[in-house]
């Protein structure tokens, strides 16, 4: 049993994650019905910036904390100009196009990053080897780390902090206003350009942060990491029912735990036939079957099509 | 009339003109262009004709070329000759693209395009992790040893002599990709004209209204999945024979979305475009290989990395042709004025 309750710690830590990233997928959704295919890309240049700046700055002589501290809001800073960037280059003088122009824009943009950061962080896996704390807690078995808790904490607080946000501002009441129809939001004086900027460089900032927390829990980073991480999160928000901040917090958080007991007992069900090299099969079968069985996501609404 | 037959002189001279000019390595881009000009053809029945977005469009190619690994390679110790094995993997590959099409039909756009992405990466893992306990794929590897492309006495992957003229291996395979091509292209343009190609054009534009019209959709949307899966899986056949080896390596997302660039780029749903597009964006990459040597021309050194230059600029070439141009560069009548409406 305690490997069941392991991997369900494990699974909620990687959840976290996930659900970071499949916020900013869902609040884009939400607003503009467009998939951000680089969004996994930007959650990559958030990774990698704050490993480079928190390695120059111990380098540098500074106290561990203090340089994390430093590299996450540097990566935080510059991944809300990349999104912003992005959403005015890309998305927004494709607004009336075809829905396949901002898609395949968007899968440009995508190879463009990647590319870009082969050329500046090279090919190769770079580690990260500093570590806030080794402490770690076992209990029956089960053992939970200082850094799983921090991680999970944090995105329940950047999650708590979003859902006020949303709920209980100025920017939200415009958020969710052009989310249900821009012509009306803007009717009623929002600038709904400014709020799907905002929306953007919201969604990149919980980017940035969740691309610091999978380098620190990895201790590795790459410039394809964000293409895999992107594809569970979105996963995530589609689970969840896309659209809804609810259903990508829970969405991302079940699809972690999935993941990783998924990934503990394959092995076990079918004998040794397949094994844990499957792992990144399960996120596809989750979203292929509540494609299929329930379209809408746990939490999503019914949409009638009309004529 | 004229013009088509000096068109048709051209494309049967121009192998030879680029092998004594700009050597073998030319005509061998141009073979390989021609596969990818096939599989546009078989996207572009999916994408352009029925309008469902397949982001896993690869993974025909690659049970197409896996059958072909499978069937004549000493993998299993089979050697089925040319005209068994393509057929087979053709089947097999149409099979999949029902497979795939019949639990998702009901999905709509974008997300779609998700799941057929899903798909594609799934079929990668597992062509990537079949190696234990019982190997069928080889794993990573992949396959080598491929028998080469052969009717009967035939080798294509060789010489051919004919008394004193002495035809290359790459100029053989150029014809015989050239012969696949235009037979997928009168195909897919018969296709195009016919009452299933009015079909898949009205359900494109609306589903609904379609099926008002008593056009029965979904066995429609299957028939498309199915064949564009089918003309994937037949070039896969073709690959995997050329190239002697196959690898999950060279079915990656990314060739899928090349592919669709392909398409899209061109004009989507409009043949003349399908080809521009396939075309341009299987050489310009191999042209951008050269900067190597501008690059040291100019400066001295290789300062940028040529294989991360040329996908910058691919990049870049997508996302500028989409904000200049969405409709495609040779977009058909239809379309471009649609897009003129807007």
């Amino acid at each position: 049993m305690s490997t069941f309750w392991q991997q369900v710690v494990n699974g909620l830590t990687l959840g976290s994650i996930y659900a970071l990233v499949a916020l900013g997928y869902t609040m884009v959704y939400g607003i503009m019905e467009l998939i951000n295919f680089a969004h996994g890309d930007v959650v990559m240049v958030g990774a990698l910036i704050a490993l480079s700046v928190s390695e120059l700055l111990i380098h540098q002589g500074l106290s561990l904390p203090l340089a994390l501290s430093i590299a996450i809001m540097v990566s935080v800073l510059v991944c809300m100009v990349l999104g912003w960037t992005i959403e005015k280059i890309a998305y927004r003088p494709l607004r009336h196009a075809p829905k396949l122009a901002p898609l395949i824009t968007a899968i440009g943009l995508s190879l463009l990053l990647q590319q870009i950061a082969a050329l500046i962080w090279g090919k190769s896996y770079l580690p990260f080897s500093h570590t806030l704390t080794t402490t770690s807690w076992s209990w029956h078995g089960v053992v939970i780390s200082a850094l799983q808790l921090d991680i999970f904490g944090l995105s329940l607080l950047l999650m708590f902090l979003l859902w006020h946000l949303v709920h209980h501002s100025k920017l939200g009441r415009a958020m969710r206003a052009t989310a249900q129809s821009v012509a009306f939001a803007q009717l009623m004086g929002v600038n709904t350009d400014r709020v799907i900027s905002q929306t953007f460089v919201i969604g990149s900032a919980l980017a940035a942060v969740a691309g610091v927390m999978d380098v620190m829990y990895y201790a590795v980073g790459n410039y394809t990491m964000g293409f895999l991480l992107g594809l569970k999160a979105f996963t995530a928000a589609v689970l969840g029912g896309i659209g809804n901040l609810k259903g990508a917090m829970l969405g991302g958080l079940l699809l972690g735990v999935v993941e990783a007991l998924g990934a503990g007992y394959i092995g076990d069900i079918t004998h040794g036939f397949f094994g844990s090299n499957y792992k990144d099969v399960f996120a596809f079968l989750v979203l292929i079957l509540v494609l299929i069985f329930k379209p809408n996501g746990l939490l999503g609404s019914n949409t009638q099509e009309k004529v | 009339m004229k013009k088509n037959i000096s068109l048709l002189v051209a494309v049967l001279l121009l192998p030879w003109l680029l092998y004594f000019s700009a050597g073998q390595s030319w005509v061998r881009i141009i073979d390989f262009s021609l596969l990818y000009l096939m599989l546009s053809l078989g996207l572009n029945v999916v994408v352009g004709y029925a309008g469902l977005l397949d982001l896993g469009y690869i993974a025909f190619f690659a049970v197409g070329a896996y059958c072909y690994a499978l069937l004549s390679s000493p993998q299993f110790g089979i050697h089925w000759p040319l005209l068994v094995i393509l057929p087979i993997g053709a089947v097999c590959a149409g099979l999949f693209g029902v497979l795939l099409g019949a639990p998702t039909l009901r999905l709509k756009g974008d997300y779609l395009a998700i799941v057929t992405l899903g798909f594609g990466e799934i079929i990668r893992i597992f062509l990537n992790n079949l190696s234990s306990p019982v190997n069928i794929t080889n794993g990573p590897q992949g396959i080598s040893d491929i028998d080469p492309l052969h009717l009967g006495s035939i080798v294509f992957n060789h010489g051919l002599v004919f008394g004193d003229i002495r035809i290359p291996s790459v100029i053989n395979i150029y014809y015989l990709f050239l012969l696949a091509v235009i037979i997928t292209m009168i195909f897919s343009s018969r296709l195009e004209r016919s009452r299933v190609g009015r079909a898949w054009m009205a359900i494109r534009e609306d589903e609904l209204a379609a099926s008002c019209v008593g056009i029965h959709t979904k066995r429609y949307k299957l028939l498309a999945f199915g064949l564009g899966a089918t003309m994937g899986g037949l070039s896969g056949g073709l690959f995997a024979g050329f190239q002697g080896f196959v690898s999950p390596e060279s079915f990656t997302l990314m060739e899928s979305v090349m592919i669709l660039c392909m398409v899209v780029l061109g004009g989507m749903g409009h043949i003349p475009g399908v080809i521009v597009g396939s075309l341009l964006l299987s050489i310009l990459p191999e042209v951008l290989r050269e900067t190597a040597g501008w690059q040291r021309g100019l400066f001295g050194q290789v300062i940028v990395d040529p294989a991360n230059l040329r996908l910058i600029m691919f990049a870049l070439a997508l996302v500028v042709m989409m904000l200049v141009r969405p409709e495609g560069l040779i977009p058909s009548a239809l379309r471009r004025k649609e897009m003129q409406h807007e």
